[in-house]
C-alpha cells in the first residue's frame, strides 16, 4: 500500500522522535496523518494507512502545508492599536481592552445586537461549540456566522430542505461501489485530491464507472469525464430542471419509492415538464444531444453517486440547484445503499463542524430555531433562561452582520481564523466597512492577515499540530487531531482564547454557575456529546479516548458504535416535525414556512421534491460588462494563501494571480497568452496574466486565493473579490461569486 | 353584477404593487437581497397584471380609485436607514395584503362565476402573493430587533 511521505529536508523516518495522529486542516476530505516530531518542531506528516478516508494517501497541500506552522512571522504576542499603529502588549493587557468594549456595550438596551463574530471553517469542533455558547447563551447574539457561509451553506440548506435535517447522507465508500459518477460544479481534483485519486483507481480500474462533468471550465474532472457540460453559468437549474424532466419522460424513476418516500412528485413533473432538451440547450448554452445523453447516463445507472460543491453552491439559485441533485436520488431511489449516494460537498475542513456546533447561526445539534422545544433542550443544557438564546428569528448571515456593522449597529466585531477583507464579495466596500469609525474589531489570527491590519486589538492564536481537538469531514468522519508541538512564543490554542474571554466576561449559569465550565478540549468534548445525544449529529458514543482508535462516521451511538456509514438506509428521512431542522423556505425568496404550515405538510419521514423554475441571475453581462467572471481555487492554495504560501512547494507551484479566457474572447480583445490583462467590474479592477485555457467562451476565471499580504500594505489588484457582487442566495444566504459581469482590456503595466 | 369592480381593483392594486417594490428596490440598493428580490416580485406582479388584462376586458371594468389611495399612502420620500427599510416593508406587506384578498374574493367570484380560466388564474397568482407575504415577513422580523432595539 502507497503511503505518502514528507519530511523535512534530510530526514528519514528512523530518525523521526514521535508520530502525533491528526488529520488534513487543509481542505474538507479529512484525510488522517500522522505529524512527525522532531526536537519539538513539526518535521513533516504521513499518511495514515489505516484510515478509512484516505488509506494512507495525502494531497500536495498537506505534505507541504505543515511547515507554515515554523514560519517566522507568526504572531506571538497579542497586538493592540495605540496612535494608529498595532504594537505589541500582553494577554491581559489585549483581553482587558476586549472585555471592557463588551461590558460597555452589553450594558446597553439591546446590547446583543451590538456585538457580530466572524469566524471559520479551521477551527475544531470544541472550539466552535464553545463559541457557539459564548454567543447564545451568554451574549444573547444571533450575530455569529462562518466563513463556513461561503463555502458550505448551500449543502446544509439543501440537506435540510430535503431531507428534513443537515447531515451527508452518503459516504466517500460510495465511490468504491457506484456504477456511475456525476460532479456538480466539483473540482475534486482541485478541492479533495485523495478522492479524486480514489474516483480515477475506479476509472482506471475493472469496471469502471460513467461519469459526468458539470462545469464551465474543462477542468481535469471535465477531461476524465465520459459527458462534459460546459453550462453557461448561473443556469444550474434550467439543466437540472431538464435532465429531471427526461428521466420522468423516460421513465426512469422508481414510482413505488417516490410514492412511499417523498412528497411533491406532481409540482415538481409540472415545473420541469417545459424544460425540453432544446429549451434546456438555449438556457445554458449546451447541445440538446448532450444533455440527452448526460440524462441517460444519470437514468441508467443502477447505483450513481453524486457530489456537488461551489459550482452550485457560489452560483445564482444555489439552493435550488443543489436540491435538485438531490430530486435526482429521490427520483431513482439512488440514496443509502452502496454505490448510490449524495455527497453534499464541504469547501472548509471543519466547516461541518460550525453547522453542527452552531457557531455559523444554526442552534447546536441541528436543532431547529424555529421550534420551542428545540431552543428549551438547549436552556435546560445550559441551565440559562430560555430567553437569552436569540430564537426570534433566522441566524444573521455573515453578509447581513457585515451590513450592520456598514450602518453602525454593529460596533464589536470579532473575527477568528478568516480573511474578510481578501474572501468576501466587492472588497471596496468591506474595506471601508472595517476602516468605520466606532467599529472595535478583534482579530485572532496565526498571522497578520489583510484583516489584522484593520484590527484593534491582534490575538496571536495557535493552530493544527500545536492544539488537541476534534473534527469532521465531508462524509461525516470524526477524527481527533492531537498537539504534537508547544504554539510559538505567546500563542494560545482558539479554545483557551475563548474560555479565557468567557471567565473575564463572568458569563453565568442560572445558579450563578460558570457557564463554560470547561478547561480543556476533551471537557468540551464531553459536553457537546450530551448536546448532540438523540440529534442527527449523535456523538453519544464517541470519546476522544475512542478517537484515538482512528476515524468514526456519525452518528455513534450504545447501538451504533461503530458508527454509521449511510444515512438513510430505510428511506425514513428527517422530516417529522418535532425533529427536522427546518420548516423549510421558499426556494425563490427564502420565505420561512411556519410550523403549522410545515405540519400541514404531513412529511412523516417522507423527503421533500422541491420543484424551481429557473430565474436569471442578479448580475448577467450586458454591453458594457460583457463577460461572466467565475472565480475558483488553486490546488496548491488553500482560502488567503495565509498557510500555503509559506510552504516554499506550494508558493513555488503557483506563486502568483492569472485570468483564463477562452481563446475567441481573447482574440476580440487582442490579448495573447501571457500578456497582462485589466479585469473590470462594476465594482473594481484586477489586472492578471492571462492563460488562454479551456473556459467556455464568455467566462472569466479568476482564482481568489490571491490578497496583498506579501505585497505590502495595500491591496494592489490581485483580489478576485475586487471585482465580485453584494448579492446572495435566498435561502442559504451563500454569496454569488459566480456571477459577476466584467470585460477585460490588455495593459501594459 | 360586480364581478368588474373587484377586477379593477386588483388589476390596479398588482400595478402599483410592482411599482413599489421597484421604488423599495430603489430606494435600498444597500440592502442587496430587498435589491434584487423586490425587483423578481415586481416582475411576478408585472404577470400578474398581464394574467389579468383579458378577465378585466372580458367583464368590462369601471375604473375604481382604492387602490391608488393606498399606493399614494406608501412613499411620502424615501425612508432612509434600517427603520426605513423595515417601514417600507411593512407598507409592500400592507399593499400585498390588499391584492392577497382581492384575489381570495375573485376567486370566491369565479366559483359563483363557474369561469375556470379565472378560477386557475386566482388559483396560481395567489400562491405568488402568499409567498411573497411569507417573505416580506420573514424579512422584517430578521430586521426588527435590530432596527427597533439596537440601531
Amino acid at each position: 500500500m502507497r503511503v505518502d511521505v514528507q519530511l523535512a529536508d534530510g530526514l528519514a523516518e528512523g530518525d523521526v522522535d514521535r508520530w502525533v495522529p491528526a488529520a488534513s486542516l487543509l481542505h474538507s476530505n479529512g484525510d488522517a496523518m500522522d505529524i512527525a516530531v522532531k526536537d519539538g518542531r513539526i518535521a513533516g506528516v504521513r499518511g495514515r494507512a489505516v484510515d478509512r478516508v484516505n488509506r494512507g494517501r495525502l494531497g500536495p497541500k498537506d505534505l507541504f502545508g505543515w511547515q507554515a506552522n515554523n514560519s517566522p512571522d507568526r504572531l506571538t504576542r497579542p497586538l493592540v492599536r495605540e496612535g494608529g499603529r498595532l504594537v505589541e502588549t500582553d494577554w491581559d493587557t489585549a483581553m482587558g481592552r476586549i472585555v471592557e468594549k463588551s461590558q460597555e456595550l452589553l450594558a446597553g438596551p439591546g446590547g446583543w445586537g451590538r456585538f457580530g463574530f466572524y469566524t471559520t471553517g479551521q477551527f475544531f469542533l470544541e472550539e466552535f461549540y464553545a463559541l457557539a455558547v459564548i454567543g447564545k447563551a451568554g451574549i444573547g447574539t444571533p450575530h455569529m456566522d462562518g466563513n463556513t457561509r461561503l463555502c458550505t451553506a448551500t449543502a446544509a440548506a439543501s440537506l435540510k430542505a430535503t431531507f428534513g435535517t443537515d447531515g451527508q447522507p452518503g459516504s466517500y465508500t460510495d465511490v468504491d461501489h457506484c456504477d456511475a459518477i456525476a460532479l456538480w460544479g466539483h473540482n475534486v481534483a482541485a478541492t479533495q485530491t485523495v478522492l479524486w485519486s480514489r474516483m480515477l483507481d475506479r476509472r482506471h480500474g475493472t469496471d469502471p464507472p460513467a461519469m459526468l462533468a458539470v462545469d464551465p471550465r474543462r477542468t481535469p474532472v471535465a477531461r476524465e469525464a465520459d459527458v462534459h457540460l460546459a453550462v453557461r453559468p448561473g443556469t444550474n437549474v434550467a439543466l437540472l430542471n431538464g435532465l429531471l424532466r427526461e428521466i420522468i419522460r423516460n421513465g426512469w424513476y422508481d414510482e413505488s419509492y417516490v410514492a412511499a418516500h417523498t412528497i411533491g412528485f406532481e409540482a415538481l413533473a409540472e415545473t420541469v415538464g417545459g424544460y425540453t432538451p432544446e429549451r434546456v440547450a438555449e438556457i445554458c448554452d449546451v447541445t440538446a444531444t448532450d444533455v440527452r445523453r448526460a440524462a441517460e447516463l444519470l437514468g441508467c445507472a443502477r447505483r450513481l453517486l453524486s457530489t456537488v460543491l461551489q459550482g452550485f453552491y457560489q452560483s445564482n439559485q444555489a439552493t435550488a440547484a443543489a436540491c435538485q441533485v438531490n430530486n435526482l436520488h429521490l427520483l431513482r431511489a439512488m440514496i443509502g445503499r452502496p454505490g448510490a449516494g449524495v455527497l453534499q460537498m464541504n469547501g472548509q475542513p471543519t466547516a461541518e463542524n460550525n453547522r453542527e456546533c452552531g457557531a455559523d447561526g444554526d442552534l447546536p445539534g441541528f436543532r431547529n430555531w424555529a421550534n420551542p422545544e428545540h431552543v428549551e433542550q438547549l436552556a435546560r443544557l445550559w441551565n440559562v433562561d430560555q430567553r437569552i438564546i436569540p430564537a426570534w428569528s433566522p441566524p444573521t448571515h455573515a453578509m447581513q452582520i457585515f451590513r450592520y456593522a456598514e450602518q453602525g449597529s454593529i460596533r464589536f466585531l470579532w473575527v477568528s481564523a478568516t480573511n474578510p477583507t481578501v474572501t468576501l464579495p466587492d472588497l471596496a466596500r468591506i474595506r471601508r466597512i472595517l476602516n468605520q469609525e466606532g467599529l472595535f474589531l478583534v482579530v485572532q489570527d496565526l498571522f497578520l492577515t489583510e484583516t489584522a491590519r484593520y484590527a484593534d486589538v491582534v490575538l496571536p492564536a495557535a493552530t493544527w499540530g500545536e492544539k488537541t481537538g476534534a473534527f469532521t469531514n465531508a462524509d461525516r468522519t470524526v477524527h481527533l487531531s492531537e498537539k504534537a508541538v508547544d504554539p510559538p512564543g505567546e500563542a494560545r490554542p482558539d479554545l483557551d482564547i475563548l474560555l479565557d474571554y468567557a471567565r473575564r466576561m463572568n458569563f453565568r449559569d442560572r445558579d450563578g454557575q460558570p457557564l463554560l465550565p470547561w478547561h480543556t478540549p476533551e471537557e468540551v468534548f464531553d459536553a457537546w456529546r450530551e448536546c448532540t445525544r438523540g440529534r442527527p449529529c449523535d456523538y453519544s458514543g464517541l470519546s476522544h479516548a475512542k478517537l484515538r482508535d482512528g476515524g468514526v462516521q456519525w452518528p455513534c451511538t450504545d447501538d451504533a458504535p461503530g458508527g454509521t456509514e449511510r444515512l438513510y438506509t430505510d428511506g425514513v428521512f428527517h422530516t417529522d416535525p418535532d425533529y427536522c431542522e427546518t420548516y423549510g423556505q421558499d426556494l425563490l425568496t427564502g420565505a420561512e414556512f411556519t410550523g403549522d404550515e410545515y405540519r400541514a405538510k404531513r412529511p412523516a419521514g417522507r423527503a421533500f421534491l422541491h420543484a424551481a423554475a429557473y430565474q436569471p441571475s442578479p448580475e448577467v453581462p450586458g454591453p458594457e460588462y460583457p463577460l461572466q467572471l467565475v472565480t475558483g481555487r488553486s490546488l496548491y492554495h488553500f482560502h488567503t494563501r495565509t498557510k500555503t504560501a509559506r510552504a516554499p512547494e506550494l508558493h513555488a507551484a503557483a506563486p502568483d494571480v492569472w485570468v483564463e479566457l477562452h481563446p475567441s474572447d481573447a482574440a476580440v480583445a487582442g490579448i495573447g497568452e501571457g500578456d497582462r490583462v485589466r479585469v473590470e467590474s462594476a465594482r473594481g479592477a484586477v489586472t492578471a496574466p492571462a492563460r488562454l485555457s479551456g473556459v467556455r467562451p464568455g467566462v472569466v476565471f479568476l482564482p481568489f486565493h490571491y490578497g496583498w499580504w506579501d505585497r505590502g500594505d495595500e491591496p494592489d489588484g490581485r483580489a478576485a473579490n475586487e471585482l465580485t457582487l453584494t448579492a446572495w442566495d435566498p435561502v442559504s444566504k451563500q454569496p454569488l461569486f459566480k456571477s459577476a459581469a466584467v470585460r477585460v482590456a490588455r495593459t501594459e503595466n | 353584477m360586480h364581478v368588474a369592480h373587484y377586477l379593477g381593483l386588483l388589476h390596479r392594486a398588482e400595478a402599483n404593487l410592482a411599482d413599489a417594490y421597484r421604488q423599495v428596490g430603489a430606494a435600498h440598493a444597500e440592502e442587496a437581497d430587498v435589491h434584487h428580490l423586490t425587483g423578481r416580485l415586481a416582475a411576478q406582479c408585472d404577470q400578474h397584471v398581464e394574467r389579468l388584462a383579458p378577465f378585466v376586458e372580458r367583464y368590462a371594468q369601471e375604473a375604481p380609485q382604492e387602490p391608488e389611495r393606498l399606493h399614494a399612502e406608501l412613499f411620502a420620500g424615501a425612508r432612509g436607514g434600517g427603520l426605513g427599510v423595515l417601514r417600507d416593508l411593512h407598507d409592500l406587506y400592507l399593499m400585498a395584503s390588499y391584492a392577497d384578498i382581492t384575489w381570495t374574493v375573485l376567486g370566491q367570484a369565479a366559483a359563483g362565476l363557474r369561469d375556470d380560466d379565472l378560477a386557475t388564474a386566482v388559483a396560481e397568482c395567489e400562491q405568488d402573493t402568499s409567498i411573497q407575504l411569507s417573505w416580506l415577513r420573514t424579512r422584517m422580523k430578521a430586521a426588527a430587533p435590530q432596527a427597533l432595539v439596537v440601531a
